[in-house]
């Protein structure tokens, strides 16, 4: 299609291009501005003269990281809950959106196991009574506090759910002739047919447990136990707001430690910024068949 | 006929066995919380615990309802998160717009793929980042003084910090909103465009009465949906971003729970706040749900 180019629309191409690198570089040079502060001197860190590009360039704090223990525990408890967390959400998500797709038909029950789901969406119970559950479940201080309260995503199940029910009667049926069980046909017929939804829930429940630093503060009593993002809020911010004031505002701008604490943040992005370009597409997927179905 | 319901019953075993570690998790982790709420109406001691402990009744509501904080917590609340919300569908649906007209596809892919990033990332990280940009020294500053004038503290200063936190939040999640934008409007029919073209609409007239009717259902459907969180915040944002010198104009039900929950140890008069704040929002929800149902024929099974 030939479109008449007025000097209007040429106009309008321009002033396009530009906004919309604009908003490119907003979504990108903060992150690189952090990355220069990381390999930049302290000194000149601390004068602020780092801008887009290290000065004085030094691996220095990444060298002082890798032999860091706060650093490396954390990191390390961060890929034991990734592992862990992962495999307990999907492993859940699995064998309870199962049964859910079955019509009323094959699964008598059904509408009311449903039910008692989905109100889990609508309403909770909140911070306080929440934490107290965790607390009386012995689950304070442990791995567990961070996956066990969260192992069933609803929101995913129903998504799950969803795809299941597209799963091909026939092939369910042809399973179902030579003798599958149900456990052989969730496996053999439903998972290899779910392959991308599964994919994408994956991905969500990996980015969301590597993400996740609230609970780490409130279920840990001891830094020593925090997951890496725990450990970096306490960097970024004293969580103690109690007795923050402008002045330790001030303070906090100068710590010493100002091309370490960017250097853990950026570390902290590194596996994301890392793999999203090439996850993309299954998280766009995921989303406009989450959103835009009718 | 017994035979029957036994032999279905039999058959449907394993489906009630697949069921219930998920049960069980959500009987404890979900249903648990919802019944520990009547520490709402207790004098709730954690020696005690939610069986034994002393009935009040409404005590604890009329307490926190007459805190001095609470009707600012209320209101800073509410214009934190319609601000959000507003600006969370406007931003993205200009940008949704402005990106369909870029003509090269690797650019389209570059813009969307740099405006989704910080959507993936936790707000330590963003907020690490806020923290540096807007800093005293941060770039933000320099160039503020650059231009002759005073550098401001924009994270101590109440008439900053709500547009710093509104900013981040959208800066946050456009991407999100956008590609879903972009997805309905590359679901327009293109025979639309065509007819209108030959009527002699150019691409502003092609714009107000094609692409704009063609995606309302789906902007009307977020707008509603957005209903239901009006009375989340943020709560990790404002957690990581606010300090006690905006207090006064961030602090939020969620933080404001927990400040009062677990450093101050008042259980229950936080659980009663929680309980108000869950109360009027499955109000919200439910009327969001039924606004999308009517509005866009919208249901989640």
């Amino acid at each position: 299609m030939v479109y008449k180019q007025s000097i209007g629309r040429k106009l309008f191409v321009v002033v396009n291009g530009f906004v919309l690198t604009a908003v490119m570089l907003l979504g990108v040079l903060p992150f690189v501005h952090l990355l220069a502060i990381s390999l930049s001197s302290n000194s000149a860190a601390m004068a602020a003269e780092v801008k887009l590009w290290p000065v004085g360039f030094t691996l220095e704090a990444y060298n002082y990281l890798a032999q860091k223990s706060e650093f490396l525990r954390s990191l390390g408890i961060s890929a034991e809950r990734v592992a862990l967390g992962t495999a307990v959400n999907m492993l859940l998500v699995v064998i309870t959106a199962y049964p859910l797709s079955k019509s009323n038909a094959q699964f008598k029950y059904r509408t009311a196991y449903v039910w008692f789901f989905a109100v889990t969406m609508f309403f909770g119970g909140g911070l306080i009574p929440t934490y107290i559950v965790v607390k009386e479940t012995g689950l304070l201080n442990t791995i567990w506090a961070l996956i066990l309260p969260g192992a069933l995503s609803v929101w995913n199940m129903v998504m799950l759910l969803n795809f299941f029910r597209n799963v091909p009667k026939d092939m369910e049926e042809a399973a179902v002739i030579d003798g599958a069980s149900h456990w052989a046909l969730l496996w053999k017929v439903y998972l290899p047919v779910s392959l991308p939804a599964i994919a994408t829930i994956v991905l969500f429940t990996v980015v969301g447990h590597w993400n996740s630093w609230f609970d780490g503060i409130l279920y840990m009593n001891s830094p020593e136990k925090y997951p890496l993002q725990s450990y970096l809020s306490t960097l970024v911010t004293s969580i103690n707001k109690q007795a923050i004031s402008v002045e330790d505002l001030k303070r906090l701008e100068n710590v010493s430690e100002k091309t370490l604490r960017t250097a853990q943040i950026f570390l902290g992005a590194l596996p994301i910024m890392l793999v999203y370009p090439f996850l993309q597409r299954y998280f766009i997927k995921g989303i406009t068949v989450g959103s835009v179905k009718e | 006929m017994k035979n029957k319901a036994l032999r279905r019953f039999r058959l449907e075993l394993p489906l009630h066995l697949l069921l219930i570690p998920g049960v069980l998790v959500t009987l404890v982790y979900a249903y648990g919380p919802m019944f520990g709420i009547v520490m709402a109406f207790q004098k709730f001691s954690p020696a005690l615990g939610f069986l034994h402990s002393k009935w009040v009744g409404l005590k604890n509501f009329k307490y926190v309802f007459n805190l001095p904080d609470f009707s600012q917590v209320l209101w800073n609340t509410f214009y934190i998160s319609l601000l959000k919300v507003a600006l969370g569908i406007v931003v993205p649906l200009v940008l949704a717009l402005l990106l369909n007209e870029a003509a090269k596809n690797w650019f389209k892919r570059l813009v969307q793929t740099s405006i989704f990033l910080p959507f993936f990332l936790s707000w330590t990280v963003l907020g690490g980042v806020i923290f540096e940009l807007f800093s005293l020294k941060g770039p933000i500053n320099s160039l503020i003084s650059g231009l002759g004038a005073q550098p401001i503290m924009f994270l101590g200063s109440n008439t900053w910090f709500p547009a710093i936190i509104v900013g981040s939040d959208v800066w946050k999640g456009m991407g999100y909103n956008m590609i879903i934008f972009l997805a309905a409007i590359v679901g327009i029919n293109m025979n639309l465009y065509e007819a209108a073209e030959v009527d002699g609409a150019g691409k502003w007239k092609q714009l107000i009465h094609v692409t704009l009717p063609g995606i309302a259902p789906i902007v009307i459907l977020l707008s509603t949906l957005s209903i239901g969180g009006i009375l989340n915040a943020g709560f990790d944002q404002i957690l990581i971003l606010y300090n006690p010198t905006v207090y006064e104009s961030a602090d939020v039900i969620d933080t404001f729970v927990y400040r009062l929950g677990i450093f101050d140890q008042q259980y229950a008069p936080a659980a009663a706040i929680g309980l108000f704040k869950s109360a009027v929002s499955l109000g919200l929800v439910s009327l969001s749900y039924y606004l999308a149902y009517k509005f866009s024929n919208y249901r989640i099974f």
